[in-house]
C-alpha cells in the first residue's frame, strides 16, 4: 500500500510537468479572500463557461494571493513556450476578450496586463523583473502562493514540498535540525523576533510528556493579512514546518490556532491536513519511520490578547485567554496543558521546510547579519500599490514605499508609516532610510511586528491615529494588570479630549509619564507596547499635538470638533445638491443662489463636500472651526 | 431548539476543554447564545455555569442577543481607518437608523464593526453577509443601503 517518498515525488513531478510542459494553456486565477471580494469567482466561472462554449482545452486552477492586491482579480495565463502573463483587474467581459485575442489568436492585449514572468519577453508587456515594484522582492515564504493550487498536495510536492520533512526524518537527528535552525538565524515572524532555533532547542531540551507544537495564526494586528495569505495560498508549507518541529522536539500533537474570521483559511487547512494524512505525512509512522504526529485546528474566538503565547494556550484549553502572570512560565517548559510547548508564528513554521531543504546558509544569504531572510508586509494605506510584499531584510522603508509601493497617490505628501500594529509606532519621513530589521525598527521606537505596514499621508491626523490604537488596546486589555487596564483608559481619555479641542498644556507630559507607567507595569506584551503609538507620535509629530491643544486646529482636518465645512461664495452655483443630501438639513439657500451651512446644526459628516459636483468644488473644510454665533455651539465628538 | 441543541451537544458529554468549540457550534446553529443554551452547555460538559458565562463573555465572537437576518460589518482596521472608516460607520448608522451593535427594528440587519476583513488594499470596506463592498465613500454606502431596501 505505501509508496516511498521518492515514488510520491516522482508521480507529483510527472503530474506537474504534464501541466507545465503540456500543450494546453494554463489559467491561474487568484481566489484568496481579497481576490474573491474583487470578483474573482465570477472570473473563474466566466473562464469555465467560455472555454467550454468555444471548445478550448485549457487548465484552470484557483491559486492563492500573489501579492499585488491592487490588481485583483488577477489572472495568470501560461501559453506553451511563452512567458506567463499576468492580467490585472479582470472582469467577466475581459475574459471573453482575452480568450479570443490571446488563447485563440496571438494578441496578448498588453493594455490589460500587469506584467510577465519567466523566460522571454512579450512585446508591449513589461517583465516583472524589470519593474521597480517587483525587482527588489524575493519570494521565499510566498514561493508557492499564486503559483500552485493550494487544494492540491501534488502541486506542493512537485515544488520541493515535504522534501524537508523527508530529509529531517531520514537523515537528520533532532539535534541536527535544531542546529540547522539556529545556523539559519531565523527569528520569530510573529513580531517579537526571538531566535527560532533557540526556541526549538529549548523545546527539545524540555522535560515532560506529551509535548505540543502550536502554530499561532491568530493574526490580531487590525490591518494585516499576511498569515492568512500564506495559509490560503500554501497551507502545506505550514503543516510541513509543524511536522518537522514535532519531530525535532518529540511532540505528537500540533494545534493551529486560527482566527474564526478566516473561514477560507480554515477550510484550506482542513483539506490540507486530510491530504497529508492520505500521503502518510501525518498520522502514524510518518514516511515509514516510527514518528507519529497529528494536527488539529482550533478556531480562535476573537480576542486580540489571545495572540500572546500563554493566553493562546489557555484559550485552547477552553479557558479565558488571559496571559499568565507571576510566575510567568516559559511556554517551551510549561505551555499547553502545562506541558512543554513549541509555539511559533505561521511564517516561522512556513520557513522551516526551506531551511532544512536548502540549508541554513542559503537562508541567511539574504537579509542582514542579525535579521536573516526575508520580511513579509501587508503594505496598505496611502500608497499606490497596496498588497503583500516579501523583501530581503535590510531594505529601507523608502524602497518599500516608493519603489515597491509606487509612492503616495493623488500627489499627496507622505506623512508617516506605521508598522507593528497596536504595538508599533509611526515613523516620519526623516526616518525613511531606516533599514527594515528587528533592531533598527526597535531603535526608532516602532517594532517589526508581524507584518502590517500602513502608509499615512497628510490627510491622516497623528493624534487621531494614537487615539485609534489606544481605543483598540483599551478594549482588548484583559484587565489583569492595573497599569494596563487603567493606564490605557486614561491615555485614551486624554487623547480623546485633545481630539475634541479640550487638550491642556500639561497633557503632553502626562501622556508621556503614563506611557512609561503602562510600559513598566504590564505583564504581557499588550500592555508593555500599548503606549508605542503614543510615544512615537509624541516624539515625531509633537507639532500636531500642539496645534490641537494650543490652536484648536487639526492640521489633517480629521478631528470633527476642530473642523467646519463652509461653502465658498465665489464658487457655489446654487445647484442645491448639497442641501438635499445633508442628513441634518444644515444647508439652506435659494436655487441658483449661494448656499450656506448653519454651523450650529452641521455635524461635520462631510457628505456635502463629497456631493458638491467636482466642477464647482464649492465646499471647503477648514480648521480651526469658524466662529459660531453666540451660544449655539454644538457638541460633537 | 432543544432538539437541535442536544444534537449539537451529544458528542461533547463531559468534554470540559471543548467549551469554546461548543459555544462556536451552538452560535453557528442558533445565531446567538440564549441563556437556556448556556445552561444546557454547562450541564452537558459538567462545567460550572459561572465558568461557561465567564468564558463566553471574554471572547468578542460570542453574542447573547438574537441577530438580524443580515450582518453588516464595517471594517475598522488600520488601513480602513486611515481611509475614512469612521465616516463609513457614521453613514451606515444613519442610513440604517441604528448604532453599532444594534439590530434594525425589522430584524433585517445587525450592524457591527470588525478589526480587519483582509481586503485592506481595497479600503475602506464593509462586509454584508459574505460579500465585501470595497473602496467606499459615505455616498456609496447610503446608495448600497437604499438599493437593498428597495429590493
Ligand atoms: C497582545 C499580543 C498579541 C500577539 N498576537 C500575535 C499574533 O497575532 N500572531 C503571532 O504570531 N504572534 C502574536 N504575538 C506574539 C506571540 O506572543 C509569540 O511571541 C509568537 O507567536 C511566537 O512566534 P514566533 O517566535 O514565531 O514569532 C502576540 C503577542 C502579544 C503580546
Ligand atoms: S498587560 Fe494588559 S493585556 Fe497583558 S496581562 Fe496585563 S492587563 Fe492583560
Ligand atoms: S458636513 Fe454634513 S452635516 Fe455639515 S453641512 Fe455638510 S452635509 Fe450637512
Ligand atoms: S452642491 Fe456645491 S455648488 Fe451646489 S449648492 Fe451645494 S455648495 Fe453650491
Ligand atoms: S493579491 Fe489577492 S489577496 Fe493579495
Ligand atoms: S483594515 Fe479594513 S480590510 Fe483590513
Amino acid at each position: 500500500m505505501t509508496m516511498t517518498f521518492a515514488d510520491i515525488q516522482k508521480q507529483a513531478q510527472e503530474e506537474w510537468d504534464a501541466l507545465q510542459k503540456g500543450k494546453a494553456p494554463q489559467i491561474a486565477v487568484g481566489t484568496a479572500t481579497c481576490g474573491r471580494s474583487a470578483g474573482a469567482m465570477a472570473v473563474v466561472k466566466a473562464f469555465e463557461d467560455e472555454l467550454a462554449q468555444k471548445n478550448i482545452t485549457a487548465h484552470i486552477r484557483e491559486v492563492g494571493c500573489s501579492g499585488p492586491c491592487y490588481a485583483e482579480p488577477l489572472v495568470n495565463i501560461d501559453k506553451p513556450g511563452k512567458p506567463t502573463i499576468s492580467y490585472k483587474n479582470v472582469n467577466p467581459d475581459m475574459v471573453t476578450e482575452i480568450i479570443d485575442a490571446y488563447l485563440l489568436g496571438d494578441d496578448p492585449l498588453p493594455q490589460y496586463t500587469l506584467g510577465s514572468f519567466g523566460e522571454g519577453k512579450i512585446k508591449g508587456v513589461t517583465r516583472f523583473l524589470d519593474t521597480p515594484s517587483f525587482k527588489p522582492q524575493e519570494r521565499r515564504v510566498f514561493r508557492n502562493c499564486g503559483i500552485i493550487d493550494p487544494t492540491n498536495i501534488t502541486h506542493y510536492i512537485a515544488n520541493q514540498g515535504y522534501e524537508g520533512l523527508h530529509k529531517a526524518l531520514t537523515t537528520m537527528t533532532q539535534q541536527d535540525v535544531v542546529d540547522e535552525m539556529k545556523a539559519s538565524g531565523l527569528r520569530g515572524r510573529g513580531g517579537g523576533g526571538f531566535p527560532a532555533g533557540r526556541k526549538w532547542e529549548a523545546g527539545l531540551a524540555a522535560k515532560g510528556t506529551p509535548k505540543y507544537v502550536v502554530c499561532n495564526a491568530d493574526e490580531g494586528d487590525p490591518g494585516a493579512f499576511m498569515d492568512r495569505a500564506v495559509i490560503e495560498g500554501d497551507p502545506h508549507s505550514v503543516l510541513e514546518g509543524m511536522i518537522i518541529a514535532g519531530y525535532t522536539i518529540g511532540a505528537e500533537t500540533g494545534y493551529i490556532y486560527v482566527r474564526a474570521e478566516y473561514p477560507l483559511a480554515i477550510r484550506r487547512l482542513e483539506r490540507a491536513i486530510a491530504q497529508a494524512h492520505e500521503k502518510g505525512f501525518l498520522g502514524k509512522n510518518i514516511m515509514g519511520t516510527n514518528f507519529n504526529f497529528e494536527i488539529k485546528i482550533f478556531p480562535g474566538a476573537g480576542a486580540f490578547v489571545c495572540g500572546e503565547s500563554t493566553a493562546l494556550t489557555l484559550s485552547i484549553e477552553g479557558k479565558r485567554g488571559m496571559p499568565r502572570v507571576a510566575p510567568r512560565p516559559r511556554t517551551t517548559e510549561i505551555g499547553l496543558y502545562d506541558k512543554p510547548t513549541l509555539l511559533n508564528n505561521v511564517k516561522s513554521f512556513s520557513s522551516a521546510p526551506m531551511i532544512i531543504t536548502k540549508g541554513a546558509e542559503w537562508f541567511a544569504s539574504v537579509g542582514t547579519e542579525k535579521s536573516t531572510g526575508t520580511a513579509i508586509f501587508a503594505l496598505t494605506g496611502a500608497v499606490n500599490n497596496c498588497g503583500l510584499i516579501e523583501v530581503p531584510m535590510g531594505i529601507t522603508l523608502r524602497e518599500i514605499i516608493y519603489d515597491i509601493g509606487g509612492g503616495v497617490p493623488d500627489g499627496a505628501e507622505f506623512k508617516a508609516v506605521q508598522t507593528g500594529g497596536p504595538s508599533g509606532g509611526c515613523l516620519p519621513a526623516s526616518l525613511l532610510d531606516t533599514p527594515i530589521d528587528y533592531d533598527s525598527l526597535d531603535e526608532a521606537g516602532s517594532i517589526m511586528g508581524s507584518g502590517g505596514m500602513v502608509v499615512m499621508d497628510e490627510k491622516t491626523c497623528m493624534v487621531d491615529v494614537a487615539r485609534y490604537f489606544l481605543d483598540f488596546t483599551e478594549i482588548e486589555s484583559c484587565g489583569q494588570c492595573v497599569p494596563c487596564r487603567l493606564g490605557t483608559k486614561q491615555l485614551l481619555e486624554i487623547l480623546k479630549e485633545i481630539c475634541k479641542g479640550k487638550g491642556r498644556k500639561e497633557d503632553l507630559d502626562l501622556l508621556y509619564e503614563l506611557s512609561l507607567a503602562v510600559h513598566g507595569g504590564s505583564v504581557c506584551g499588550l500592555g508593555q507596547t500599548a503606549a508605542n503609538p503614543v510615544l512615537t507620535t509624541l516624539r515625531y509629530f509633537k507639532d500636531e499635538y500642539e496645534a490641537h491643544i494650543f490652536e484648536k486646529r487639526c492640521p489633517a482636518k480629521v478631528c470633527k470638533s476642530l473642523i467646519s465645512f463652509v461653502i465658498r461664495e465665489d464658487k457655489c452655483k446654487g445647484c442645491g445638491i448639497c442641501a438635499k443630501s445633508c442628513p441634518v438639513s444644515a444647508i439652506s439657500g435659494e436655487k441658483k443662489k449661494v448656499h450656506v451651512v448653519d454651523q450650529s446644526v452641521c455635524v461635520q459628516c462631510g457628505v456635502c463636500q463629497e456631493k458638491c459636483p467636482a466642477k464647482f468644488s464649492a465646499v471647503d473644510c477648514v480648521s480651526p472651526r469658524v466662529k459660531v454665533e453666540a451660544a449655539a455651539e454644538t457638541e460633537t465628538s | 431548539m432543544e432538539d437541535r441543541l442536544s444534537e449539537i451537544l451529544s458528542p461533547y458529554k463531559g468534554k470540559r476543554d471543548a467549551l469554546i468549540p461548543i459555544l462556536q457550534k451552538v452560535q453557528a446553529e442558533l445565531g446567538y447564545l440564549p441563556d437556556e443554551a448556556m445552561l444546557e452547555i454547562a450541564r452537558v460538559t459538567g462545567l460550572p455555569e459561572s465558568r461557561v458565562f465567564a468564558v463566553a463573555s471574554f471572547y468578542a465572537q460570542f453574542r447573547f442577543t438574537p441577530r438580524g437576518k443580515h450582518s453588516f460589518m464595517v471594517c475598522r482596521g488600520t488601513a480602513c481607518h486611515v481611509r475614512g472608516a469612521e465616516k463609513i460607520l457614521e453613514e451606515t448608522e444613519r442610513s440604517l437608523g441604528i448604532v453599532e451593535g444594534e439590530t434594525t427594528e425589522d430584524k433585517e440587519y445587525t450592524l457591527e464593526t470588525v478589526a480587519c476583513i483582509g481586503c485592506c488594499a481595497l479600503a475602506p470596506c464593509v462586509m454584508i453577509d459574505e460579500d465585501v463592498e470595497a473602496k467606499l465613500t459615505p455616498k456609496m454606502v447610503s446608495e448600497i443601503i437604499d438599493r437593498r431596501k428597495a429590493q
